[in-house]
């Protein structure tokens, strides 16, 4: 039996999420843009669910776009706004912790002859709002920052960031893949202009997303063609994934405020048990200012993706922030923000919780865990060097 | 990403993992930064390597290859033991991944970094034996911090 704590990368669907979706894929197959019955009944539930992603996060319906996921709504937030709001001026800013897709969008950007501010953040990785402010120009035409990240967990100042951005006339997005359905979420309270999220981090199923863009904001099309999504995001809607994702929305809402406290409590268990059985080991990110399921840890003397094998043989799937497990030379860029050094950035842990995960599974991996960084310091010729030195 | 299953054998079960006290020879390669240190102790009596021990910080395949290149190097004599390659490593375990395939580089350059020491420590060439491009004491400083 496979203990899954890798919920940040991805999650089970929902049964009660596949039960909504099946229908859709097997009888009521009806494009949803045709007249008859089935096509009508489908237009219908595309409907049902924009109106629950609205109201997840205090929007209209007509303020959701269903996308194909995170990266797609990412993608056309900045090159949308970039494009639409190139005579207003050329300047965008976000943070260094960014998800690649958001990241790579300003590096293509850029080399359109954007000009972007990658924003530090402090040893928890969390931005200064004062140097938001001073990072602000003339030509500042967006300002992207991601609601929770995804690697250490932390939360941003969204709030104050919108209330900045919409003080002086900014477009504000946030990226909120990490965030949607797992902390609360108000767009209007928030000042968000527009928000990325996506169905397979809550439960739902993969390929499907969604974008928020308030209304009177200028975004161009991100895919020409038909007359869908309002005439914004063309292309036959994918039906059963857009069901998926607001039965796991709906879901993910009415329950977060019980699932966040036993997450929390799950994950503080985890933390504390790991921190005190495991000698040179360090929490990453902030210890309160985080996601509910997110745990992030560093063990010096021993690297991250030889950690991921001896779990995985154990049943115990993680991910790390080591270059091994990214296929570059570099080690996560947002371990390097906080200021970890390499070999502590090399040597880290992620372990993501999530809704079918229990208290025996936090027992089990307090179990399985020190014994697996004692077998690989054992080999490690750094911790042999520490030892000596001692 | 899969590795071979020679590969994980070598990785959940390493041979030669630990020290020699009195090692003839002894080479550090790689460093913390890139995420991989490979530390080799080799064992020469009467030209031929007797025992070599291996101590690895890395991943997956950096300790799959230590293992096997102190497999491979072990009841060779130096004329043989120079002449290991990272691609003998990789052959000996059924192939690696592509973004792996700088382990095996890294464990022939540990090899010879232990034979450059044994040679350096007697006074003799060994035909075909380079200096060693890299050595944990000359990695750039890494802040410290706690």
């Amino acid at each position: 039996m496979e203990i899954y704590f890798d919920n940040a990368a991805t999650t089970k669907p929902r049964k009660e999420v596949i039960d909504k979706m099946l229908p859709y894929i097997t009888e009521k197959y009806g494009n949803p843009s045709s007249i008859y019955k089935i096509a009508r009944e489908n237009k219908e539930a595309v409907d049902e669910a924009r109106q629950a992603v609205a109201e997840a996060i205090n929007a209209k319906p007509n303020e959701i776009y269903f996308t194909a996921g995170g990266s797609e709504s990412d993608n056309w937030a900045l090159k949308g706004i970039a494009d639409s709001y190139s005579d207003k001026g050329k300047h965008i800013i976000t943070t260094a912790i960014e998800h690649h897709a958001i990241l790579h969008t300003c590096e293509y950007l850029e080399s359109k002859g954007f000009e972007v501010t990658y924003l530090p953040v402090d040893e928890y990785g969390i931005i200064s709002v004062e140097e938001l402010k001073s990072a602000i120009r003339e030509d500042t035409i967006l300002i992207s920052v991601m609601f929770a990240n995804n690697e250490i967990g932390s939360v941003q100042p969204i709030a104050e960031i919108g209330k900045i951005a919409r003080e002086k006339g900014i477009v504000f997005h946030t990226d909120a893949v990490q965030a949607v359905g797992h902390l609360p979420i108000d767009v209007e309270e928030m000042n968000i202009d527009l928000l990325s999220l996506s169905g397979h981090k809550l439960y739902g199923p993969k390929g499907i997303g969604a974008l928020y863009v308030r209304k009177g904001i200028k975004l161009k099309p991100f895919i020409h063609g038909g007359a869908q999504e309002r005439g914004r995001r063309a292309g036959t809607e994918n039906v059963p994934g857009i069901v998926g994702l607001g039965e796991a929305v709906r879901l993910a809402s009415a329950e977060m405020e019980e699932e966040r406290t036993r997450l929390v409590s799950l994950r503080d268990r985890l933390i504390e048990g790991i921190l005190t059985s495991i000698p040179h080991s360090r929490l990453n990110g902030h210890p309160e200012k985080r996601l509910p399921g997110n745990v992030n840890i560093s063990f010096e003397f021993i690297e991250g993706e030889s950690m991921l094998l001896l779990l995985d043989m154990k049943g115990i799937c993680a991910s790390s922030g080591s270059a091994c497990t990214s296929g570059s030379l570099d080690p996560s860029h947002v371990l390097l923000a906080i200021g970890l050094p390499h070999e502590k950035a090399h040597g880290s842990l992620r372990l993501t919780l999530g809704h079918f995960n229990t208290d025996e599974d936090v027992d089990v991996v307090l179990r399985e865990l020190p014994p697996i960084v004692q077998r690989l310091r054992e080999m490690s010729p750094l911790y042999e060097e520490y030892l000596k030195n001692k | 990403m899969q590795y071979s299953e020679k590969v994980m054998d070598h990785f959940m079960n390493p041979r030669n993992v630990g020290e020699i006290k009195d090692a003839s020879g002894v080479g550090t390669v790689g460093n913390a930064k890139c995420g991989d240190i490979m530390k080799v102790y080799l064992k020469i009596e009467n030209g031929v390597v007797e025992d070599a021990k291996f101590k690895t910080f890395g991943c997956g395949a950096a300790v799959a290859t230590s293992s096997m290149a102190t497999e491979l190097i072990k009841g060779k004599t130096i004329e043989e033991a120079v002449k290991i390659t990272n691609k003998a490593v990789m052959e000996a375990l059924d192939g690696l991944p592509p973004v792996k395939v700088h382990c095996s580089c890294l464990a022939e350059e540990a090899l010879h970094a232990a034979l450059w020491d044994y040679a350096q420590k007697n006074g003799i060439v060994i035909e075909g034996l380079k200096e060693p491009k890299e050595d944990i004491g000359d990695h750039e400083e890494v802040p410290e911090e706690d």
